[in-house]
């Protein structure tokens, strides 16, 4: 619902995006944690979670910068694994009303995450206040969680620091079980891609020759090709 | 790595995912109708967080087996539906407790 008047829309985008902003809060901090355990400077590691506000592209990025990767190859790795926030866009830019000029639209794009995307498509139509104020949240529990996790990163013991290791992964785990129980096509998705990451890693050939960033691209690009020709979506999915 | 290369790294990375994000949002004002094209793009969110979790959720503790028992703890803590925290926190603390076995004993 569209609701008129600048400041209700605005605080209304706010109350929505208190719940993702939470969530950012703890994922961000597993970023950080991962990024001073990989040795990233903790100063790059919050520059990063300003300028991207994405995990798995972040995690892939300074992995890329552990390994002293190239700058294609971090460019290649971003353009896969963040290339459904272009369909997300999409989808957004035809939702967006109330004089959303182009200025408000290049600021706003820097805001599309999976959360901030799905609270916001399923509004018949929105404007800049309601999404900047969706996006408010969000975007401070990420940096903060992220600026948290490179400080206590460093200051934990060491079992500690070392358990916390797991976190960012427990929580894609948590991302993408649950619809892998509901949906057989996204379960075939998980063991294609899992079983392709293995093959990267545990053959010497192939972990020779392929980095981790375009080992993932690989993997996700051969899986999301193959299962979309078997498992078309249903009409209904990713309006 | 430099710090002259790391900043151009952490550049490239906030340009390529800005723009990614940004040319459809001010240019694009109509419907993907491929369904291929949809399907593609529904799968690769799944498919990237899948590869970048397994194997190296093995390998990130420092302790295999612990990071397996983290894992396995995870992996059943998101099949009963427990939040994204909750799950974290509970494979966290599966490994620390596999990690102090051995100083107990």
């Amino acid at each position: 619902m569209y609701l008129k008047g600048r400041g209700r829309n605005f605080i209304q985008g706010v109350k929505e995006g208190l719940p993702i902003g939470l969530g950012y809060l703890s994922v961000a901090f597993a970023f950080g944690v991962k990024a001073s355990l990989l040795g990233v400077p903790a100063l790059i590691t919050v520059l990063i979670s300003m300028t991207n506000l994405t995990s798995a592209g972040q995690l892939a990025g300074i992995t890329v910068i552990a390994e002293a990767g190239t700058i294609l190859e971090m460019i290649a790795t971003q353009l896969i694994i963040n290339s459904r926030y272009s369909l997300m866009s999409i989808s957004l830019s035809q939702k967006a009303v109330g004089n959303y000029t182009i200025p408000k639209r290049l600021f706003s794009s820097a805001f599309v995450t999976d959360e901030i995307f799905a609270v916001a498509v399923t509004k018949p139509s929105f404007g800049f206040p309601f999404f900047t104020g969706l996006s408010l949240l969000p975007y401070v529990g990420w940096v903060s969680g992220t600026v948290a996790g490179v400080l206590l990163g460093n200051v934990l013991p060491v079992e500690i620091q070392s358990a916390l290791g797991i976190a960012i992964y427990a929580m894609f785990i948590a991302i993408i079980i649950p619809p892998a129980e509901t949906n057989f096509a996204v379960l075939t998705v998980l063991f294609f891609s899992a079983g392709l990451s293995c093959l990267f890693y545990f053959v010497p050939f192939l972990s020779k020759t392929f980095s981790t960033g375009t080992a993932v691209i690989i993997c996700a690009v051969v899986t999301a090709a193959v299962v979309s020709l078997i498992f078309p979506i249903k009409e209904k999915e990713y309006e | 790595m430099s710090s002259g290369t790391m900043i151009l790294m952490i550049l490239a990375m906030a340009v390529t995912t800005y723009i990614l994000r940004s040319i459809p949002f001010v240019f694009i004002r109509r419907k993907i109708k491929s369904r291929y094209l949809k399907s593609f793009f529904f799968y690769v969110p799944y498919a990237v967080l899948s590869a970048m979790t397994f194997p190296y959720i093995l390998y990130s503790t420092g302790n295999f087996l612990a990071a397996a028992i983290g894992t396995a703890v995870g992996l059943i803590a998101a099949l009963f539906r427990r939040s994204l925290l909750m799950v974290a926190v509970l494979s966290c603390i599966a490994v620390l407790i596999v990690n102090y076995i051995p100083v107990i004993f």
